[in-house]
């Protein structure tokens, strides 16, 4: 016979099972108490907003402060957040969409090739953006091994972490950033391939398969420096990792691209005019996003945030992201694609 | 055999010192770093919409994975234990080839064939049937990675018990079927109940396969696993241990419930 | 389900319980349900046709994968066939306080995210280690990620057939003066061996396809702790996708080459034993 201990126990659990499938009606919401966004039946419109992954909590707050509004009120929202690359692959698959931002623009031209979004997305005032950033160094809280400019990191027993950017296409901007400030914004190739060879080759031990990754592992003890983006080191910092960031004078600039798809309703339009207006473009810069609304850019300016980096370059000086792509990041003939197998080589036993 | 006493303490420190290393340890870890924050924090962590959501999603898709697989397991198990026939070795290499592939690959080979643009995709989206990023997505693949557990618990049980009972049964007059549910099921209990047991914790706990295929719709197409992700990904690290902990709790749930049901010998009684 | 059974001479010989039916319906579940999609993945790899295919398998990286990845899961199916059915034969034949909850945690690892999995092998054994070791970016984090995620396979295969196992052989033996080792080495452990070998395939299918605990601790370095499940995942995200299949096919081949091996031992042993 089962014994009364364990008939308490299971029955205990099926209870809990029960409960939870019928009672609780699930949502989209992640917060405790957190109001579900989706809109239930009420709603009219649902839009669904695919995204990837950092901004999430960005939208959490956006979102239910757009549904306040008079444009907003009947819209429900679904979301998905993950990986900026998976994310632009799954809409091509099939996945519905009616708003995407993604972090790098080859992942808006794939849906553009797809025929999913217009061409003509960023012939927008705010050229297609919805925020930006700089790539940063992220350091162990106080400093201490005083990193301040690229040079330092290739200081004997440095140890540099950064995301593969054949696992991340958002870690691409670290590497472009490394090139482009070593090859005076494009201008000297060899310059800035040597660089990179350095870097990879004598100071990074690892690469990680995503942003996140690395800073785990940047948390979890390892490496002296991490490479990323300085909306990502606020973001860890306000959430509570133990991390300081230093903006280098020589940096590159990091677009966001947002756009809506072709078979998008008009809501998805009163929704991008909305995440481009003032209060949701401070709600971008309080978590660290630099802001395209030139007047909350100026507002933050002026209360120090978000200084400009004297060498500050762009990916155009680079040669834009489809030839940056084929020259540097094609998996078999890219030149960083070479200096890593080499590298691989060098370090293996 | 009767395992006189130094070796028993002996075996017994060994395999636990490999236990505690292996498992204890870190899923004690597991379980501190949960709590960490108290009780209370996990309670409202597992009450967000979104994670009942993912519990209630996690849960209606194990549902229907787990028994699909048992009954296909059982039936698979009797023919490769019982019977001769052609090509027995390769569907039992094919069986067990579900796990080998990576779970991105078992994602994208799902989309290759149900997709909007794959093999049966367009078929199945005139016929109004959406497959990929949506929860019938989620099911395919969590039954191709957890296909291979109770065919692999039951054979060895099948053929240890030898089919002796079953021929006795079989000239007493009984039939098939009612020699299968009296004489058969019961002696492979153990392996069915351990076979579900694993494959529950399969199914709870798939992450790649399912990542790939659901599109991550919160309150949607979220499963726990790509809950934790998420949490993680927003440095809520309190919160994805604490939808790791419903997991474990899942899993264990589903062990005492398949164990509880103790045999009358004091053999066995784990 | 309908036995067939061919009564000679009054009596009963080979049976085939399920029937063709059973099994047709069983073959046909395994079909859809696995072949179907993997053989999606066989004709995407040979999309950009035979040369891009050997191509993409035989670049350094893939061969240095396949062989780390190989290697890496027989050290664990064999770790685990020595360890397993020790636990196994610990939980079932021994009694001590506590047992019931060791049996209970044995399936975590595996129910558990594996990005959970992941963080804790970091913390226990990378650089804040409170052992006071650091494995991480080593090969042996690999293999013990991979013995973390694969712990209950052979245990859980042994276990019910050692439940199960008639006692009266071992009594006889022991009667007719068989010392212990003896009678593992030539009644039980024969018996067994299918329900470990069992669980040996699938933890060696299950490391072979792992991927989300190793990545943390392994760093992924390219021709040292890199898996080809992960360099799978770079290809694809690199928008490689036929590479990807390429490489997929490979090592689907190389498994299902090892596990009919892993079986064909299996035969091999019953057939010597006789």
């Amino acid at each position: 016979m089962i014994s009364q201990h364990v008939r308490k126990t299971v029955l205990a659990l099926l209870a809990l099972a029960a409960l939870a499938v019928v009672a609780g009606c699930g949502g989209s919401s992640d917060t405790a108490g957190g109001s579900d966004v989706s809109g239930g039946g009420n709603a009219k419109t649902t839009l669904s907003l695919v995204a990837y992954s950092t901004p999430e909590v960005v939208y959490d707050q956006i979102i239910p402060d757009f549904q306040k509004t008079a444009a907003g009120r009947d819209v429900g929202f679904k979301t998905s957040f993950g990986a900026s690359g998976d994310q632009s692959r799954a809409v091509e698959a099939g996945l519905r969409a009616d708003v995407v931002t993604f972090s790098t623009e080859p992942d808006m031209t794939r849906l553009v090739d797809a025929g999913i979004v217009d061409p003509s997305w960023n012939r927008t005032p705010t050229r297609g953006l919805v925020t930006t950033s700089v790539v940063a160094f992220v350091v162990r809280k106080g400093n201490p091994k005083h990193i301040k400019t690229w040079n330092d990191l290739l200081r004997p027993g440095v140890k540099v972490l950064t995301p593969n950017p054949f696992s991340s296409g958002a870690a691409k901007w670290n590497l472009l950033a490394a090139y482009g400030q070593a090859s005076h914004a494009g201008r000297d190739p060899q310059a800035g391939l040597a660089y990179v060879r350095k870097l990879i080759t004598d100071h990074v031990p690892v690469q990680d398969k995503s942003g996140r990754e690395a800073l785990s592992d940047f948390t979890g003890g390892n490496g002296d420096v991490l490479l990323s983006y300085e909306y990502e080191a606020t973001t860890a910092q306000k959430k509570g990792e133990d991390v300081d960031y230093v903006v280098p004078s020589d940096t590159i600039k990091i677009n966001i691209d947002i756009a809506k798809t072709r078979t998008a309703p008009p809501a998805a339009q009163q929704f991008l005019d909305y995440v481009l207006s003032k209060p949701a473009q401070q709600r971008f810069a309080d978590w660290g996003y630099r802001p395209v609304n030139a007047d909350v850019l100026a507002a933050a300016k002026a209360r120090g945030l978000f200084p400009d980096p004297p060498g500050l370059f762009t990916i155009e000086q680079l040669g834009g992201w489809s030839r940056v792509n084929d020259q540097f990041f094609d998996v078999d003939r890219g030149s960083i694609a070479k200096i890593e197998e080499d590298a691989g080589v060098s370090t293996a036993k | 055999m009767t395992v006189s006493r130094p070796w028993r303490i002996g075996l017994r420190v060994v395999g636990l010192g490999y236990l505690a290393l292996l498992l204890l340890v870190p899923v004690g870890l597991i379980f501190y770093r949960t709590f960490e924050h108290g009780v209370g924090a996990v309670w409202a962590s597992i009450t967000t919409p979104a994670a009942i959501h993912a519990f209630q999603l996690t849960l209606e898709v194990t549902a229907i994975a787990v028994p699909l697989n048992t009954l296909f397991g059982i039936v698979m198990a009797m023919a490769l234990a019982r019977g001769e026939w052609r090509g027995k070795g390769l569907v039992n290499a094919i069986i067990d080839l579900p796990f080998a592939i990576s779970p991105i690959v078992i994602g994208l080979s799902l989309i290759l064939v149900y997709g909007a643009r794959g093999w049966l995709g367009g078929a199945l989206a005139d016929a109004g049937v959406q497959v990929i990023f949506s929860v019938p997505g989620i099911v395919l693949a969590t039954i191709f990675v957890s296909l291979p557990f109770v065919v692999r618990e039951v054979t060895p049980v099948l053929k240890e018990v030898g089919d002796d009972q079953e021929q006795a049964a079989a000239t007493l007059g009984a039939g098939g079927w009612t020699t299968f549910r009296r004489v058969t099921l019961p002696s492979i209990r153990w392996g069915v109940a351990y076979g579900v047991v694993l494959s529950v914790a399969r199914c709870i706990g798939e992450f790649g396969a399912v990542s790939v295929v659901s599109g991550k719709i919160s309150g949607q197409t979220e499963t726990l696993t790509l809950l934790v992700e998420k949490r993680f990904s927003n440095f809520d690290l309190a919160g994805a241990y604490a939808a790791s902990a419903l997991l474990a709790l899942i899993a264990l749930g589903t062990l005492l419930a398949m164990t509880a049901i103790k045999p009358r010998r004091e053999e066995g009684d784990t | 389900m309908s036995a067939l059974a061919v009564r000679v001479g009054g009596t009963v010989s080979r049976r085939f319980h399920t029937g063709a039916l059973g099994l047709g319906v069983a073959t046909l579940w395994l079909s859809v349900i696995v072949l179907l999609p993997l053989s999606a993945v066989v004709v995407r790899s040979l999309d950009g046709g035979l040369g891009a295919f050997w191509d993409a398998v035989s670049s350094r990286q893939a061969v240095a994968a396949l062989r780390f990845t190989v290697l890496v899961s027989l050290a664990t199916a064999a770790i685990n066939v020595v360890g397993g059915t020790l636990i196994a034969w610990v939980l079932v034949r021994d009694q001590f306080h506590g047992k019931r909850v060791v049996n209970a945690l044995i399936d975590l690892p595996f129910a558990l995210p594996t990005i959970v999995a992941g963080l804790t092998l970091l913390t226990l054994y990378g650089p804040r280690s409170p052992f006071g070791i650091n494995l991480a970016y080593t090969q042996v984090a690999v293999l013990l990620a991979l013995l973390f995620v694969t712990l209950p396979f052979v245990i859980r295969s042994v276990q019910p057939v050692l439940i199960e196992l008639d006692r009266e052989m071992e009594e006889a033996a022991l009667s007719l003066g068989a010392g212990n080792a003896t009678i593992f080495r030539r009644i039980v452990l024969p018996n067994l061996v299918p329900a470990i070998l069992s669980g040996a395939a699938l933890a060696f299918a299950r490391a072979v396809g792992e991927f989300g605990s190793i990545v943390l601790i392994s760093g992924n370095i390219p021709f040292r702790t890199q898996v080809s499940s992960v360099y799978v995942f770079k290809l694809i995200e690199s928008d490689a996708p036929t590479s990807a299949a390429a490489v997929s096919t490979v090592l689907l081949l190389v498994s299902l080459a090892v596990l009919l091996g892993i079986r064909g031992l299996g035969h091999w042993g019953a057939r010597h034993d006789r």
